[in-house]
């Protein structure tokens, strides 16, 4: 069986708590989506057609990936560029493009790969810790992507390209002293971001996070039914099918970004932790990839890869449990629908090929 | 050196990289730990509280639709409207037996399959604890059938609620368009949270381009509700906005009119004010009642309408595209004369025919004895083919194509109807467009018959019209615009569309169209006219053009016989007018299907709608018509 998934290319264990968490998306559907059949069908296809996108990016070695990173990286960029001048509007932003009437994507999708593969490649052609010119060339990697999803406009998902950007130059070994200057330079511009880059329903959503009974009516809405969930799930939970917040619909997008709710309120807390252990070992195994990565590249892109994916896991479960503003964000692997499953899987099948397509050799051996 | 500086690298980066890699750990630990904490606060520490707080959960969010605006003609007069509506909607929550409970209503009132198909649908991107509706549109009968036997029919109510309504049916509907259910492919392209309780939705004409303003913003309702899930008590809401009424720039009563004169024939009817672009007249007939679409039309009067000969569902006036036939002529003559091609006073004789030299196919004149001697004058006024096939080859395809597009022939009117890249082009044929579309050289025959309307070229009723009001305008050339002004009813303050200009062709000399609008008005009050029927009894002057547009090709050698050739496939009528000729206040464009000649089935229609839209304005003042001209004045045109 080993053999047969290494020449598959991919990797037991990540493949072990990958498969983990589609099951329990299916288990968690059932009882969120109104036990209803065609939900679980439509979010099979998704999952099935995501692992069959994992293992066919795992079919190419790192070699060829960083090979192809410039072209992916320009390609997403003019596709960006393209959805602000010929996007299809909807729910008040311009995020999607149509394909000659056939079907319709978000190119943010493509950058969410392309830009940790760039970067990673940008940074590992040359020595480490990257000097500062490197750093200001990796800034402005991240910085056009970022400007032209944060004008879609799409806070949320700029915000989480450039953190996976900013994983890579943390990991290539930026210097703690740049590091902190960044940090002090992005407090200060706090106050410039509140006036001129936020809309106003951003604004109304960080209010919100600090005091939800301002507006029971609509932002805080979502923070109020989701902590109730929670809360009342205490430690065992009311058993699945069994949540009134949720059967009942008081909770509102059950399925999709608040199914973390959900969980809690019917498997409660020890639901949650084995979930978030299972989210655990896929990043920690994910970094373990990284760390034994062949080259620089692999490392830097892996690792990049796997702190993303847990951002991703707290950024959702920070805004439901009501501790981060509310972000239309999935979770991932669990909730329903969504291009973020293929991502995140695509993701995936580049650890993979990281992991199994190590020469018997490495470097330090010449 | 390089290898050696690479291997020492290549050392060092990788315990950077395990160093940093320990620490990306610590830093997921400690957001982990946040999490976690989160969470035992939640669900151990305040379980109590929000377990309590679960159990007394008793406020539920309801989505309020909003009002849809009314749709009103330039004069006020309702066009689109709300009505309420009694439908019988069931709670699933409420109801023990859902299929029971509908066959026990099915013995009341009639149910049929239809019916129960659409409330599952609807069923399923419902929030629970809220009515569906089962039978929709119940005649009173109905309702007191139900409201008689409710006592034992939990979980089921008769619900009101507003319902779009065309009180003139299928006037004007290929302008107005209709909503119709919502499905699902329309609900990805719309906020989905701002429909949570619409129903409708515009799915053609006015009603789907405006639809965003027609619809407003939902509002909502919190209610208390008991375990059962019945509305207990009313609590804060925020009040639903609803949509913007429009007034449009159509006058009812000249669509009306357009409409009637029609009548048995198939045709379109567009007429522009053309100083601001107003389309006052947008016909296109037959039409269809939208009311039937907006609650799901049934299979029969479906099929009825769309396998009818007629066509009713066609947007002739928008999507029609017919040769233009002799209707051009005026154009293609103001561009001779602008290019200076030929001289106000060139002249040609007419045999009849008219050949290539070196050729023997011979292009009909559609007077087989021929006119003679033809000058401009003449060729407008008794529309003479062969003074057009030889200035088109005098032209050239291309000049001539370059100057009829100022006039908007072959391009897109930009009318506020749907989305521009959806309309319609139309086609006015250029050498390179031959070469790029079909792959194949430009013949010089081809110039000729493009000269007379006829060949690849094809115009819509809307861009014919906008044609016309551009020569009226003397080249300004106006976006057409159905929508005059929106209305938002909370603030009552309007907004209006303002007057579009596209461009304005370079005029080389006035004289040029002096000459060509001289022609036009003789078309209709010269002796010989094509169009003289519609001098009498008017105060004011009228310039026209007549046109035919061949349905059936003719062979060579061939008669066209109006009697022996079906309905279908006689000659397409044409006309174009507008009037007064010295201060245009409207430009009208008829086309009446298989009408057989312009002058005689179109024209008359035209002249009707000119004397509704001038009459009123010439009685109040408001337009002021020059003084008559003496009687003895003679046409010079032979």
């Amino acid at each position: 069986m080993n053999k047969l998934l290494q020449r598959l290319h991919l990797d037991t264990q990540l493949l072990l708590g990958l498969l983990s968490l589609c099951l329990f998306s299916i288990v968690v559907l059932y009882s969120a989506g109104g036990q209803e059949v065609e939900i679980l069908i439509k979010q099979g296809i998704r999952l099935l057609s995501g692992l069959f996108v994992m293992l066919v990016i795992a079919q190419f070695s790192p070699q060829i990936m960083r090979s192809w990173t410039p072209w992916v990286y320009g390609i997403a960029l003019i596709l960006l560029i393209a959805v602000l001048t010929h996007g299809v509007q909807a729910k008040g932003a311009q995020r999607w493009l149509d394909v000659f009437g056939l079907f319709r994507f978000q190119p943010s999708e493509i950058m969410k790969l392309a830009l940790p593969l760039m970067v990673a490649r940008f940074l590992s052609e040359y020595e480490l810790p990257p000097r500062i010119p490197r750093l200001l060339v990796a800034a402005i990697l991240i910085g056009v992507p970022f400007g032209l999803i944060i004008k879609q406009p799409d806070l949320g998902t700029s915000l989480l390209i450039a953190a996976s950007g900013f994983f890579v130059v943390f990991l290539a070994g930026i210097r703690w002293k740049y590091l902190l200057s960044l940090a002090i330079a992005g407090l200060a511009m706090l106050p410039l971001a509140w006036y001129f880059v936020l809309h106003d329903y951003q604004k109304t959503r960080i209010l919100t996070l600090l005091d939800p009974e301002s507006d029971p009516l609509n932002a805080g809405w979502h923070t109020i039914q989701a902590k109730i969930a929670i809360g009342s799930g205490g430690v065992y939970g009311k058993g699945w099918l069994n949540g009134t917040q949720s059967q009942l619909e008081f909770l509102p997008e059950r399925h999709t970004d608040f199914i973390f709710a959900v969980i809690g309120e019917e498997f409660g807390l020890m639901g949650l932790l084995i979930l978030l252990a299972t989210y655990l070992f896929i990043t920690a195994r994910g970094l373990y990839i990284a760390a034994n990565g062949q080259d620089t590249f692999s490392r830097l892109l892996a690792g990049s890869l796997s702190l993303t994916f847990f951002i991703y896991v707290f950024v959702n479960i920070g805004m439901v449990s009501g501790i981060l503003p509310v972000v239309g964000l999935p979770l991932p692997l669990i909730s329903y629908g969504g291009t973020s499953i293929v991502t995140l899987m695509a993701g995936f099948g580049m650890i993979m090929s990281i992991e199994t397509h190590k020469k018997l050799f490495r470097h330090e051996d010449f | 050196m390089a290898l050696r500086t690479r291997i020492k690298d290549y050392r060092s980066e990788n315990r950077l990289f395990a160093v940093r890699a320990i620490q990306a750990i610590v830093f997921v630990a400690i957001l982990l730990a946040a999490l976690i904490s989160r969470l035992v606060f939640l669900q151990v520490q305040e379980h109590d509280t929000y377990a309590t707080l679960s159990k007394e959960n008793r406020v539920k969010l309801v989505a309020v639709a909003p009002t849809r605006g009314i749709i009103y003609d330039r004069n006020g007069l309702i066009m689109a409207e709300n009505q309420p509506s009694y439908s019988l909607e069931i709670t699933p929550e409420r109801v023990a037996n859902l299929e029971n409970t509908i066959d026990e209503i099915a013995r009341i009132i009639p149910i049929d399959k239809v019916d129960r198909n659409r409330f599952y649908k609807i069923k399923k991107r419902r929030p629970a604890f809220e009515g569906i509706p089962l039978k929709l549109n119940m005649s009173d009968e109905e309702v007191a059938k139900i409201a008689v036997e409710q006592h034992r029919l939990t979980g089921v109510d008769i619900a009101a609620r507003l319902v779009r309504s065309y009180p003139h049916k299928e006037h004007a509907v290929h302008a107005l368009g209709y909503v119709s259910r919502i499905n699902e492919k329309e609900l990805e392209k719309v906020d989905k949270s701002n429909y949570r309780s619409t129903n409708h939705i515009g799915k053609s004409g006015i009603e789907k381009h405006f639809e965003d303003m027609l619809h407003g913003y939902v509002g909502v309702q919190q209610v208390e509700i008991n375990a059962r899930g019945r509305i207990l008590k009313k609590l804060e809401s925020v009040a639903a906005r609803p949509g913007k009424n429009l007034y449009l720039s159509l006058d009812s009563r000249l669509q009306r009119i357009a409409e009637q004169a029609l009548g048995e024939e198939n045709g379109a009817v567009v007429a522009i004010e053309p100083r601001t672009g107003d389309v006052l007249v947008f016909a296109s007939w037959p039409g269809f009642n939208p009311n039937l679409f907006v609650n799901g039309i049934d299979h029969k009067t479906y099929n009825t309408y769309s396998t009818s000969e007629n066509r009713p569902l066609t947007n002739r006036a928008l999507y029609g595209r017919y040769p233009p036939g002799s209707t051009v002529k005026p154009f293609v003559g103001l561009a001779g004369l602008e290019s200076n091609v030929i001289e106000h006073d060139h002249s040609t004789f007419c045999p009849g025919y008219y050949s290539l030299p070196g050729d023997t196919h011979r292009y009909r004149c559609w007077k087989k004895q021929g006119h003679g001697t033809v000058g401009l004058n003449k060729s407008i006024v008794e529309s003479c083919d062969v003074f057009y096939y030889e200035l088109a080859r005098m032209l050239k395809i291309d000049r001539l194509h370059d100057y009829m597009v100022q006039f908007g022939f072959g391009v897109k009117t930009g009318i506020d109807l749907l989305r521009t890249e959806h309309e319609p082009s139309g086609l006015f044929p250029s050498s390179s467009w031959k070469r790029n579309v079909r792959n194949q050289p430009w013949y010089p025959g081809e110039t000729l018959i493009t000269g007379i309307g006829q060949g690849f070229t094809l115009v819509t009723p809307l861009q014919l019209a906008v044609a016309t009001a551009t020569m009226a305008n003397r080249g300004k050339h106006i976006q057409p615009r159905l929508v005059n002004r929106t209305q938002d009813i909370r603030s009552g303050k309007n907004e209006f569309v303002p007057i579009k200009t596209l461009n304005q062709i370079p005029m080389v000399e006035e004289e040029h169209w002096d000459e060509i609008i001289t022609a036009m008005k003789d078309v209709v009050h010269s002796p010989r006219g094509t169009a003289r029927r519609l001098n009498k009894d008017i105060p004011y002057t009228i310039a026209g053009k007549t046109g035919t547009a061949q349905v059936i090709g003719i062979k060579q050698g061939e008669e066209y016989d109006e009697e022996k050739v079906l309905k279908k496939h006689q000659d397409h009528a044409l006309f174009i007018a507008f009037a007064p000729v010295e201060d245009p206040r409207i430009a009208v464009a008829v086309i009446v299907e298989n009408g057989g000649h312009g002058g005689s089935t179109a024209a008359p229609i035209a002249g009707e709608i000119i004397k509704a839209w001038l009459m009123p304005q010439i009685a109040s003042g408001e337009l002021s018509l020059p003084e008559p001209e003496p009687e003895e004045k003679a046409v010079t045109d032979e």
